[in-house]
């Protein structure tokens, strides 16, 4: 609703999708990199990172007072904030905006919560369709040592233990990223996601983004000054 | 959706996680735009349930414990936009009701809601979004049993509030930019608010009430509505204790036909006024409804 139809877009919007541990944010890292040195002008915007509600969606996870729904809600209100400040205008601009987790993120997790699904496809309905949606895909397993080896902890929210699937976290975050997962799925057709497999080396992978993403630019002519 | 036993359902695609089959309470809701007088027409009639015994639980716009601190400082930032403006007050009453609505409504509160979705139909439509998208995005909101909608034409509004507490940023729609001019804003923004809540009003069967009538008055033409829908509550509640009691009845009838032994506690039965002393299990039935 918000005039992605009307929007005069000059500026490229790429998302990377894929649950925690699947390597996503250090491909759109190094995507960012090679953007740059190619001399496009890039902004990057995260999931879940306006200031607007970061108090309450601090204070609910802390307290764990969220519900399925209002933690659809407040997330969907971060994302319409960063929209209206960090996306559009960018795009107005002729800057590529590349974007760590869309709205897929939201589909995937808040249907795997119980939402219902056309409930939050209809709550984002507002948002700019991207010129690619890359989905890294790693099994459970994959994602887990990688979270573990990083950090050692997984977090409430991410393991899905406001479920009560498991009382134990690294087995409640299997069971709920597994949904996250099947949700990616089911959804890689419906709006045509770049697969990328996770397995693969982190220079292969880079190596396929790149070739996509130089594909985007030359299709349509619109590749900037470099 | 299916309806609970009272009849509740959602507005839309509801809470698929969330049954709302056993509530047994009583939603109403008071709408009407700022200043119109609605928070002090929902102190009286609490008081008013209350000294009747009904337990009521009162719930208002931005309070809850998720979103009222961040609701503040966004509006003191100035810097909302319609989608986050609309997306914050969705969040704040997700939470209310989730937190405070429904456990009320299940332990057989009257709940009494100082505004609703309604007043969020009536701001988002004004900014200009799409009336589909947020009457969906409310679509986990119950349908409430009664809305009173408190109505007032911008004219008579304009001097009240000027009396009263002076003008709002917000209540001005300031955000709209529809002329520099405060005064000429707050008129412009509040008479569009007032086409909508009049719309609505029109269409989904509120009960509609003159506001600018005195205190008392208003009152009273709230009273009327409130009591007529919680006494059609409880003869429906009777009526479906003693179709429960029914076949218990029917037995006992046949017990007295067998023999001169047979309990009297059937003849006790006779109408709503006799149930609270007859046998315990069919009493407890009775006193389920409402109350407490």
């Amino acid at each position: 609703m918000a005039g992605s139809s009307r929007l005069l877009r000059r500026g490229k919007l790429i998302v990377v999708e894929g649950i925690d541990g699947s390597g996503k944010s250090t491909q759109i890292k190094l995507l960012h990199k090679w953007l740059e040195a190619r001399g496009h002008r890039v902004v990057f915007t995260e999931w879940n990172s306006s200031d607007l509600v970061r108090q309450a969606t601090k204070r609910g996870k802390k307290k764990n007072l969220l519900t399925p729904t209002t933690f659809s809600l407040l997330h969907a209100t971060d994302f319409a904030d960063r929209l209206t400040y960090r996306i559009i205008p960018y795009l107005k601009a002729g800057t590529t905006v590349l974007a760590d987790r869309y709205i897929y993120t939201a589909f995937a997790r808040d249907i795997s919560r119980g939402v219902d699904p056309r409930w939050v496809r209809d709550l984002y309905s507002f948002a700019v369709k991207p010129d690619a949606a890359f989905y890294f895909r790693v099994p459970i397993d994959v994602a887990v040592d990688r979270i573990l080896g990083a950090r050692a902890k997984i977090k409430f929210y991410e393991a899905g233990m406001d479920l009560g699937l498991s009382p134990d976290p690294v087995e409640s975050f299997r069971l709920f990223q597994g949904r996250v997962i099947d949700e990616y799925d089911k959804m890689t057709g419906e709006y045509g996601f770049k697969v990328i497999d996770g397995t693969r080396s982190i220079d292969s992978q880079q190596q396929q983004v790149r070739s996509i993403v130089a594909r985007i630019y030359n299709e349509t002519g619109l590749a900037e000054a470099s | 959706m299916t309806p609970g036993r009272n009849g509740a359902r959602y507005l839309g695609h509801g809470l698929p996680y969330t049954g709302i089959e056993d509530l047994k309470g009583t939603l109403i809701t008071i709408e009407g735009t700022d200043g119109v007088g609605r928070t002090t027409q929902v102190a009286l009639l609490k008081e008013w349930l209350e000294v009747q015994g009904y337990g009521v639980i009162e719930t208002g716009w931005t309070r809850s414990e998720l979103m009222s601190e961040t609701i503040g400082a966004a509006k003191a930032g100035h810097n909302l936009d319609r989608l986050t403006f609309s997306l914050l007050y969705a969040t704040d009453f997700a939470d209310r009701l989730e937190k405070i609505i429904l456990p009320a409504l299940r332990s057989g509160f009257v709940v009494l809601a100082d505004r609703y979705v309604f007043t969020a139909f009536a701001r988002s439509i004004v900014r200009g979004a799409d009336p589909d998208w947020i009457r969906n995005v409310f679509g986990f909101a119950l349908v409430p049993d009664l809305t009173l909608y408190l109505k007032i034409d911008a004219d008579t509004l304009v001097p009240r509030i000027l009396r009263t507490r002076g003008i709002d940023y917000w209540e001005a729609g300031m955000d709209m930019h529809l002329g520099t001019d405060l005064y000429e804003s707050f008129r412009k923004y509040q008479w569009r608010l007032i086409r909508e809540y009049n719309r609505m009003a029109r269409d989904l069967d509120f009960i509609t009430v003159d506001a600018t009538l005195g205190i008392e008055e208003i009152q009273a033409r709230i009273r009327r509505p409130v009591q007529a829908l919680l006494d059609s509550r409880r003869m429906r509640a009777l009526s479906t204790s003693l179709d429960r009691l029914r076949p218990l009845l029917f037995e006992a009838e046949e017990d007295d036909a067998a023999g001169p032994e047979a309990p009297s506690s059937a003849g006790a039965l006779r109408g709503p006024a006799d149930l609270p002393g007859s046998g315990e299990a069919p009493a407890r039935a009775a006193r389920a409804p409402d109350r407490d």
